[in-house]
């Protein structure tokens, strides 16, 4: 080796450490930026949740009180929210009030705003994680059988069964699997009102959870099927996977060793503007089976005329749903370094 | 001769001429178009075909199955299915109709003019529309919905006309960015095309098939999402009918009428299924890479 060569190499591995160390800045870079971003966004979502009181028509407070509208509750609603004040003096008392973790007193149930959000949110993470269980357990397998052929009999089977199934809403395909299984085939706890909390019987809990979790999968599950097998069947084409073939490793270890995790940013991406999207699609499938999740609640404080309880959800959600997006962008950094780079 | 055209991106005139090869649109695509004339046939003269009154109840006949007399059966209150989904048709077809209009009628102006200007109006109208996209429109929707009190068709349409906005300017934008930087855009602009001339003649026809096919899947969306709120009871009040709100009575009744369930679905899943179907051979028909949803 010459020393100029010898220079040379030098010159590279200091280059790839450079380079290493740049990788980092960029992910903490963009990381930041997106934190950023969520920050203004969810101050966005504040202003917004603060001011859906003033869409009512009328005076707030009469609205609001309702039935109950004694000096006392006047008094304390006006504490809460400062309505005798200035709208932004007033954006600054309600927001003092949230960032406390106080989000008033229902004047309906009498009951905490947090602590009914307390007690409904636990049962929306449930069905969520369920139902994203099985999406993928069904998804990534039947994803990897068809891109494996493409255009296959299996792959044109899934592929216009999946869009027939992004035709049909969440609202329909609960109906009719309640239609089916609880009506039809009169399967016990699959029906309305049979839901029971998971600490107090934990197999009727899960019993009671199989359609909704079913329901949200379906849709989870196209998503899902479509974005991995387009995505995998482009990674199928490249050289490092002809490479792989013509070492000898077999189809199985290469599906999933070596063009998963390539193929699998796009559906970390969807996974997490969809999981966001299941927190609201929640709502029709516990409205139908009376499950008293942060959904059900919502259209029942609606229907009770329980602004502050509907303002709390609303904020809750949404706040959530910022969050899981947030947490899935980071982990799409991690999976492909190169998307913070750009 | 040749040699030179070809070098300088001018093909012969026969190469010119000769259609390109794209394949057929497919008996399906114009099934799935008959079915979407018929369905906004139905809805904008719904009071005009000899159809029964859909709001009035008759204790005579009720929960009827399908027969030639009532072709789709009736409902608990004697109410003919048929009469009443095609009235039903009216709300989807006016929401999902009115809505893009909203969406595209902001969204893709904005959208163009962004991608074309780039510089800080981009910036701060892209970032402005991230924000928006960030939470699910149904929150949203759910929750103006319920504050801005009372509810009516008009309202509807609004709210979640602007909800689609951000979609929809992401979408246009996205194309409109791919298109500005082709030959042809710099060839206009090197001939002193004014940005007018530019956006109208060179830009817009070809984002269009772009267009066409996101406002049918947008259609989709939007109706989808009436149909959530009428499940939910948050749209337009009954009697006056709409699918989601149909499917929302049927709910208490499955075990003793199924077909009060069964036909408003099949016609909002019908309605949903062609459009997509449309949407989806368009884009694959113009050879549109897949722009995200």
């Amino acid at each position: 080796m010459t020393t100029r060569e010898a220079g040379e190499h030098l010159r590279y591995a200091d280059l790839a450490i450079v380079r290493k160390k740049q990788k980092g800045v960029a992910v903490i870079k963009y990381v930041a930026r997106r934190l950023v971003l969520m920050v203004g966004i969810i101050f966005v979502i504040s202003v917004g949740a603060f001011y859906l009181i003033h869409l009512l028509p009328g005076d707030p407070a009469t609205v609001i009180l309702g039935g109950g509208d004694t000096p006392q509750a006047r008094a304390a609603l006006y504490k809460q929210l400062g309505l005798n004040r200035g709208i932004v003096i007033q954006y600054f008392v309600w927001l003092n009030h949230v960032l406390h973790g106080n989000l008033g007193t229902s004047f309906i149930t009498d009951e905490s705003v947090v602590s009914t959000i307390k007690s409904a949110f636990p049962i929306d993470v449930e069905m969520i994680i369920l139902s994203q269980i099985l999406a993928f357990a069904f998804a990534i397998p039947l994803a990897m059988r068809s891109a494996q052929k493409p255009n296959g009999r299996l792959d044109k089977t899934a592929s216009a069964g999946s869009f027939t199934l992004l035709s049909i809403p969440p609202f329909i395909i609960i109906v009719f699997l309640v239609l089916i299984v609880a009506v039809k085939l009169k399967i016990p706890n699959t029906g309305p009102a049979s839901y029971v909390s998971l600490g107090q019987d934990w197999v009727v809990n899960l019993e009671s959870m199989v359609l909704p979790a079913v329901t949200l999968a379906i849709g989870s599950f196209v998503l899902y099927y479509r974005i991995l097998r387009s995505d995998l069947i482009s990674t199928l084409q490249e050289e490092f996977i002809t490479l792989a073939r013509s070492k000898g490793i077999s189809r199985r270890r290469i599906m999933w060793r070596h063009a998963f995790r390539p193929s699998s940013v796009a559906l970390v991406g969807t996974a997490g503007v969809n999981i966001g999207g299941l927190i609201a699609g929640g709502f029709v499938v516990q409205f139908l089976l009376q499950i008293p999740g942060l959904g059900f609640t919502l259209i029942d404080a609606i229907n009770q005329s329980d602004y502050l309880l509907v303002q709390g959800i609303v904020l809750v959600i949404s706040v959530s749903v910022v969050l899981i997006n947030f947490l899935f962008d980071f982990l799409i950094t991690i999976i492909d370094p190169r998307i913070a780079r750009d | 001769m040749t040699n030179l055209a070809n070098d300088f991106g001018i093909a012969e005139p026969e190469l010119i001429d000769r259609p390109e090869k794209r394949g057929r649109l497919g008996i399906l695509f114009w099934v799935c178009v008959a079915w979407l004339g018929i369905n906004i046939f139905g809805a904008i003269f719904a009071n005009v075909l000899p159809l029964p009154n859909p709001i009035a109840n008759n204790y005579s006949a009720i929960n009827f199955g399908p027969s030639l007399h009532h072709l789709l059966g009736t409902d608990e209150l004697g109410r003919d299915i048929f009469s009443r989904i095609v009235y039903g048709s009216r709300i989807s077809v006016s929401v999902g109709f009115g809505a893009m209009f909203i969406g595209f009628g902001v969204g893709a102006p904005l959208g163009m003019l962004a991608a074309y200007r780039r510089g800080l109006f981009d910036q701060i109208v892209t970032t402005l529309m991230y924000v928006f996209l960030a939470f699910p429109a149904i929150i949203a929707v759910i929750a103006v919905l319920s504050f801005w009190t009372p509810r009516s068709l008009l309202k509807i349409i609004l709210v979640i006309g602007i909800a689609s906005i951000p979609l929809v300017y992401r979408v246009i934008r996205a194309a409109t960015l791919s298109m500005g930087s082709r030959d042809f855009v710099i060839a206009a602009r090197v001939q002193g095309a004014t940005d007018r001339r530019i956006i109208f003649r060179e830009l817009l026809p070809n984002i269009a098939p772009v267009g066409i096919s996101f406002l049918l899947i947008g259609i989709a969306t939007v109706v989808t999402l009436e149909g959530a709120l009428a499940f939910l009871g948050l749209s337009i009040n009954p009697p006056q009918p709409s699918w989601g709100n149909m499917i929302n009575e049927s709910r208490t009744l499955l075990s003793q009428n199924i077909w009060i369930a069964i036909f408003p679905a099949l016609a909002l899943c019908l309605f949903l299924l062609s459009l997509n179907y449309i949407g989806d051979r368009l884009r694959s028909y113009f050879d549109v890479s897949e722009v995200k949803l």
